[in-house]
């Protein structure tokens, strides 16, 4: 079985030092190792930004594609070979700004793919323009006087488009974190995990330090008696704290798969498979046009 | 004896016109007959004029006819619409119950039938089709066992009454328009046909059995006209072949998801037509980049914009060949034929695979749409290869990677999947060095420049151009894509009847283009004639850009939204012929 160790490879991160992302790439490898994971048998799908960046620094299969489009290149790659594990990921500009339609829509379709975005408010990358996750009056180069749009909250709208799994946690809680990617890999359909990770460049308001005093652990005394598997509570659980909530939020164990609902889907991977036609098949095929 | 006709029936969308044409032509199509079809429709669902045109005929036959013999119509409208078209002596089977009058001046010949008073006599409505297609069927002095066959087909799973009730609406539709006409019409009886057995499909069937054929097991796509039935063709097989079709939210969410499908090792394929091909432009650049098969296919209909939606045209040729920014290979093949759209389907999948880059199969709304026979489809002629694909690898050394996209010869690299050991390396859209990790050195950028952009150097696929190209010097060589290829063949006979020398050439390979196969007919020809349905001569301007010959080519476009008749051919052929050199 492989160790953590075996997802790291030798390649230097172009994050900046204290990026938030480093923490969420560690809790990957150590995830994947923790559930008996060997690296081929892992494919990362990231999108484009600082956080994109992350799948190729983990030893493993991993695909930097576009813009926003992670997730439907993820559940391309899950439908294809359901033997894999995938984790698709990116920043909050590409799953809640330019991939926010793919979000919901895979939230909805619940193909086995967690969903890991790292959440720094802000768009890192082209240098610090303002995110649907940006404050209200948040001032960034793009909204010099503040952000006049509301701030979207990620953890509703998974909760009303029928997620299966929602999880929050915060960069530095490496051990909160951990668990809920592995909790997120065994879950059965789609996980949508968000995770504060501080951009320590363009982000002075949304730090460490503002994290820590603000947020609400579920894994402490916060979350005695909670239910997870209550979905109003958890809507009011995450509307009561601003969304400043981390821990496993919401997670329904009864709703199959997309690919347990696929009529004659077979555990196999469609890769693994014979594509063949026979002449028998094929011609029972062609009769249809006679 | 006649060894050709045309036949139309024509109402309001909803009113049945589609089961009717449906069940006429597998009747004629049981006889063996060659079949041609075209539907004429609006983008609305219920309303709306429609109308659908068959042409029989005991030859092979690839293009619609300049007139009609035959015109049953649901509506007055519909018969104020086509009676136009009717040649001398034709025909029309009308409902009773609208009055039906033939226009001013039409020596058309007039047969009232109570079609919805025997309908609703029968018991629906509904059954207004069957009465109206067996009073024409009558006139044709076919068999009725053949039809009724077709009708059981038709409403079996409805149970036998059911049956029986239409049967019964045929002939009461029959008894009527024989005793009004005296017996079939003698002038519409047709010659026996060759009783060979044909398939008889839409070209968008015809590219869903090949993408089965092919292997595809994943279809990712987001509904549109005219593309929605190579999805609802797979829906229906992939399924019981262990493979699915996923409805997407948008076409990006359908070319990533195949794009990611295709990364994992599984023949996976969208199809949409121009406004889906426009939102997929940055990915289709993202498999350019990272070197994955993926199997797009456009079947073209009138644009800009959302344009005329259910109408002809062939107007996104610089969209399939430029689209997307930045330089990538990419091959864009045009089916000519329904045979075309099967082969070329399976062919565009190992393309694909084996030089790993995006393919886009170009279709038009009357290759995809229009019904028509088909050679029976050949199992022996599938094959299916998969290029540098390698599933055994040596294992790898500690952080080593596979090079994925190793400097080869010929540019292809060997091609590893995700979930195999020895394989395992990283893909990205950002330029990259051979195991597929970022890197903005110089000359990697340039010979990974080279490497893409070079792997299509010498693809020419079977059959770039299709050639009928009879005399040494031609006086006009004609050059289209796509669909009319039929109606140019059909403006030759009458051209060369009339003494003109003349040649054909469809092009079927539009990038790469194939340059050095045209170019000798280019210069035998003194003039080129290059047929399109668009407006800006997207075919012409490929053919000046890379052979050449300006001066001896002229355009037709036609961009109303209909498809070429052979006449417009023919007349405009012979009016571009006399010009001779600019
Ligand atoms: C289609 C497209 N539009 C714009 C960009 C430019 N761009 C790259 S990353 C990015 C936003 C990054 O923000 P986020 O997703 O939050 O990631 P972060 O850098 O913060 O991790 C933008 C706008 C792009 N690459 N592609
Ligand atoms: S800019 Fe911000 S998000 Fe990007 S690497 Fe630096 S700290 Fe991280
Ligand atoms: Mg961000």
């Amino acid at each position: 079985m492989a160790t953590f160790k075996e997802f790291r490879n030798n390649v230097k991160p172009n994050w900046c030092p204290g990026c938030g992302d480093f923490s969420i790439q560690a809790a990957i490898q150590r995830a994947a190792a923790n559930v008996g994971l060997e690296p081929e048998q892992l494919a990362v799908i990231s999108g484009i930004g600082c956080s994109g960046r992350i799948s190729g620094y983990i030893n493993a299969y991993g695909l930097h594609g576009i813009h926003g489009r992670a997730l439907p290149i993820a559940q391309g790659v899950k439908l294809a070979n359901r033997e894999l594990t995938v984790i698709a990921s990116g920043g909050d500009g590409d799953g809640f700004a330019i991939g926010m339609g793919h979000t919901v829509h895979a939230i909805r379709r619940n193909v086995n793919v967690t969903y890991i975005v790292m959440d720094n408010q802000i768009y890192g990358l082209t240098k610090g323009q303002t995110s649907p996750r940006s404050a209200e009056g948040f001032k960034t180069k793009s909204t010099p006087e503040g952000s006049i749009e509301s701030v979207l909250s990620p953890l509703e709208i998974a909760l009303s488009a029928g997620a299966t799994f929602i999880a929050q946690s915060f960069s530095s809680d490496l051990k909160q974190l951990t668990a809920l990617i592995e909790a997120g890999i065994k879950h059965e359909g789609f996980s949508l995990i968000n995770v504060f990770s501080p951009c320590v460049t363009f982000n002075k308001v949304n730090t460490y330090d503002w994290f820590k005093e603000n947020i609400v652990n579920l894994d402490g005394e916060a979350g005695e008696g909670y239910d997870s598997s209550n979905r109003l509570a958890a809507m009011t659980k995450v509307m009561e704290t601003n969304g400043l909530v981390t821990g496993l939020i919401y997670q329904d164990t009864k709703r199959r798969s997309y690919e347990n609902l696929i009529s004659g889907f077979q555990e196999q991977g469609l890769a693994n498979q014979d594509i063949k036609l026979s002449r028998e098949e094929f011609e029972k095929l062609a009769a249809d046009f006679v | 004896m006649i060894s050709q006709l045309s036949w139309k029936i024509g109402g309001q969308q909803g009113e049945g016109v589609e089961s009717t044409d449906r069940i006429f032509s597998t009747a004629l199509n049981r006889l063996g007959y060659y079949l041609y079809g075209y539907r004429h429709f609006s983008s609305r669902i219920k309303g709306g004029h429609t109308n659908n045109k068959i042409r029989i005929s005991t030859q092979p036959i690839r293009a619609i006819s300049d007139d009609l013999d035959i015109l049953v119509a649901f509506d007055q409208e519909s018969i104020d619409l086509n009676a136009p078209e009717l040649r001398p002596g034709g025909v029309v089977v009308a409902d009773a119950k609208f009055k039906p009058v033939l226009p001013e001046g039409s020596d058309a010949r007039l047969f009232a039938v109570p079609i919805t008073a025997i309908a609703e006599e029968l018991g629906t409505s509904l059954m207004k089709n069957m009465v109206a297609s067996g009073a024409s069927w009558a006139l044709l002095g076919l068999p009725i066992e053949v039809f009724n066959q077709a009708v059981e087909e038709e409403f079996g799973r409805k149970g036998p009454a059911i049956v029986e009730k239409n049967v019964e609406a045929v002939k009461r539709g029959a008894e009527f328009v024989l005793e009004q006409a005296g017996g079939p019409l003698e002038e519409f009886a047709l010659e026996p046909a060759d009783g060979k057995q044909k398939m008889f499909m839409i070209g968008n069937e015809a590219i869903g059995l090949g993408t089965v054929a092919a292997g595809c097991r994943l279809m990712s796509a987001y509904p549109i006209t005219p593309a929605s039935e190579i999805m609802e063709y797979l829906i229906k097989k992939l399924p019981k072949l262990g493979g699915t079709v996923v409805q997407t939210e948008d076409e990006i969410a359908a070319v990533t998801m195949a794009i990611g499908a295709n990364y994992a090792g599984v023949r996976t394929m969208t199809a949409s037509a121009g406004p889906g091909l426009s939102l997929m432009m940055e990915a289709i650049g993202l498999a350019g980049m990272t070197e994955q098969p993926l199997v797009i296919v456009d079947t073209q209909r009138g644009g800009p914009s959302t344009g005329l939606p259910t109408k002809q045209e062939q107007s996104d040729l610089n969209a399939m060949v430029y689209g997307t920014h930045g330089e990538i290979p990419k091959v864009v093949i045009a089916p000519a034929s329904i045979e075309d759209c099967f082969y070329d389907t399976i062919e565009a999948f190992n393309i694909a695979e084996e030089y790993q880059v995006p393919v886009i199969i170009m279709t038009d709304l009357q290759l995809s749409l229009g019904k028509q026979s088909c050679e029976k489809l050949d199992y022996d002629r599938i094959e299916i290869r998969r290029g540098k694909l390698q599933r055994e690898l040596p294992e790898l050394e500690p952080n080593v990677l596979f090079k994925r996209y190793e400097l080869t010869e010929d540019g292809v690299s060997p091609r590893s999947i995700p979930g195999d050991k020895g394989g395992l390396h990283h893909v990205t859209g950002v330029e990259h060095d051979e195991t597929g990790r970022p890197s903005e050195n110089a000359l990697n950028r340039k010979q990974m420049m080279d490497k893409r952009l070079g792997k299509l150097n010498n693809l020419l696929i079977p059959e770039a151009i299709r050639v009928d190209v009879p005399h040494e010097k031609p006086e006009v060589l004609i050059i289209g894509m796509g669909s009319t290829g039929g109606t140019i063949d059909e403006a030759r006979v009458r051209l060369e009847q009339g003494g003109m020398r003349t040649g054909h050439i469809q092009v079927r390979q539009i990038h790469p283009f194939p340059t050095e196969s045209l170019k000798p007919y280019l210069d035998a020809a003194e003039t080129v004639i290059v047929l399109e349905n668009n407006a800006t001569a997207q075919l012409a301007s490929q053919i000046k850009l890379h052979c050449g010959f300006a001066d001896k080519i002229r355009n037709l476009l036609k961009y109303d939204g209909n498809p070429f008749l052979p006449s417009e051919v023919y007349e405009a052929s012979k009016e571009m012929s006399k010009v001779g050199h600019i």
